[in-house]
């Protein structure tokens, strides 16, 4: 996205950024967080899970902001964000 | 950057409102009640209830599974049945926030009834609606909300009978809070169920789901996914409109929004106010202080 000018507070906003977890097992490859992820973070695998359907992969991972979107049209219950300070807090701690 | 081992700690976000042991569910590949549930269970989140005063009911079908899917105190009832159990507790317990989740066939055809008195006598619960436009569990027959000329199992050459506007049949019947929306404006439908659930009175949404193995199947229109991109594109959102210029055709545009949004005395107002002035000071108000609260 290009700007007409630099925004005043560029230095202050910091873009967030999300962890994606995809729970394979639970996914029925319906494919509703691939079309809506507005970054085109996803894509529909190759691979299979037990039940024979094509779970998501991130293929872009870095580029997730965290809009939960996925994890709420997601009908399965099976791809959740967090926000990625707070998994690295986690982790620390 | 992350470590399995913080990885196997994390759990999803909803797993506290749902009974895991129950998932992976039922619902088909593609269905939208699954992302209803989200949107119920974000509202329920946000609006920072206690959760042991929420209850939720369903009648029979495929939305009826989710009394049985949410970790809350929930009521899985017979046929069409959904609303007047949940009239019984809410004058059971005027404190709880009773919820009646369910689907069309069960809440206006063969409940259809119970809904209109239920919203005539104004009680203060929540009604939602998962529209899927047909009997989905059953076999795909014909239901009261399946537009015309749509194909179903039991109408093979086109539906031929008018179908009923769910907002037009809970405004004209008294509801004080009514709105639709689809399952793909989840940000939006969430904000519905929150002002619905905090409404006084009875309130209604109308949330128009996808049903990928029947209806999109017999109709030819191709699975759930294709259902979303269609109300992506012909969902039209106009607050306020009026309930009678809102009904589906088959394909054709869908307006959403919240239609109606008003204050009236509730069925347990009018109950304690009738008797205070029949019985004066004799009369205890019953449901605590405003007849919502018990001590």
């Amino acid at each position: 996205m290009k700007y007409w000018r630099t925004p005043l507070d560029i230095d202050k906003i910091k873009i967030p950024r999300g962890e994606l977890h995809i729970i394979k097992e639970r996914c029925k490859g319906c494919g509703f967080c691939v079309e809506y992820c507005p970054k085109g973070v996803l894509k529909l695998s190759d691979e299979f899970n037990s039940k024979g359907y094509h779970p998501p992969v991130a293929i872009k991972p870095d580029e997730c902001v965290n809009c939960d979107l996925c994890e709420m049209l997601c009908p399965d219950f099976a791809i959740y964000c967090l926000r990625a300070e707070d998994v690295e807090k986690e982790v620390t701690s | 950057m992350i470590t399995e081992v913080a990885q196997q700690k994390q759990e999803h976000p909803m797993e506290k409102l749902l009974r895991m042991d129950r998932i992976p569910h039922i619902w088909c590949p593609t269905c939208g009640i699954g992302t209803t549930v989200t949107a119920l269970a974000v509202a329920l989140e946000q609006l920072e209830l206690d959760l042991d005063n929420v209850a939720v009911v369903s009648g029979i079908g495929c939305t009826g599974r989710v009394a049985g899917y949410m970790k809350l105190d929930s009521f899985h009832t017979t046929h069409g049945r959904a609303i007047p159990f949940a009239f019984g507790l809410h004058v059971a317990r005027p404190d709880m926030k009773v919820i009646v989740f369910s689907g069309d066939g069960d809440l206006i055809s063969i409940g259809g009834n119970h809904f209109i008195h239920t919203a005539r006598r104004n009680v203060d619960i929540t009604v939602i609606c998962v529209n899927n436009f047909i009997y989905a569990m059953t076999g795909g027959q014909v239901a009261p909300t399946t537009p015309l000329t749509a194909k179903s199992s039991t109408s093979p050459y086109g539906n031929y009978e008018h179908p009923f506007n769910l907002p037009l049949l809970a405004a004209s019947s008294g509801a004080v809070y009514v709105a639709r929306w689809t399952a793909l404006h989840i940000r939006r439908l969430t904000t519905a169920f929150k002002e619905a659930i905090s409404k006084r009175g009875f309130s209604f949404v109308e949330v128009i789901a996808p049903c990928s193995t029947l209806y999109a199947r017999l109709n030819k229109l191709g699975d759930g996914l294709d259902l979303m991109k269609f109300y992506h594109d012909n969902s039209i959102i106009k607050h306020g409109a009026d309930p009678k210029d809102i009904d589906i055709e088959y394909q054709s545009k869908i307006t959403v929004g919240k239609f109606v949004d008003i204050e009236k005395p509730t069925f347990l107002d009018c109950l304690n106010n009738r008797n205070k002035e029949v019985f004066g000071d004799k009369y205890k108000i019953y449901g605590g202080g405003n007849g919502h609260n018990r001590d």
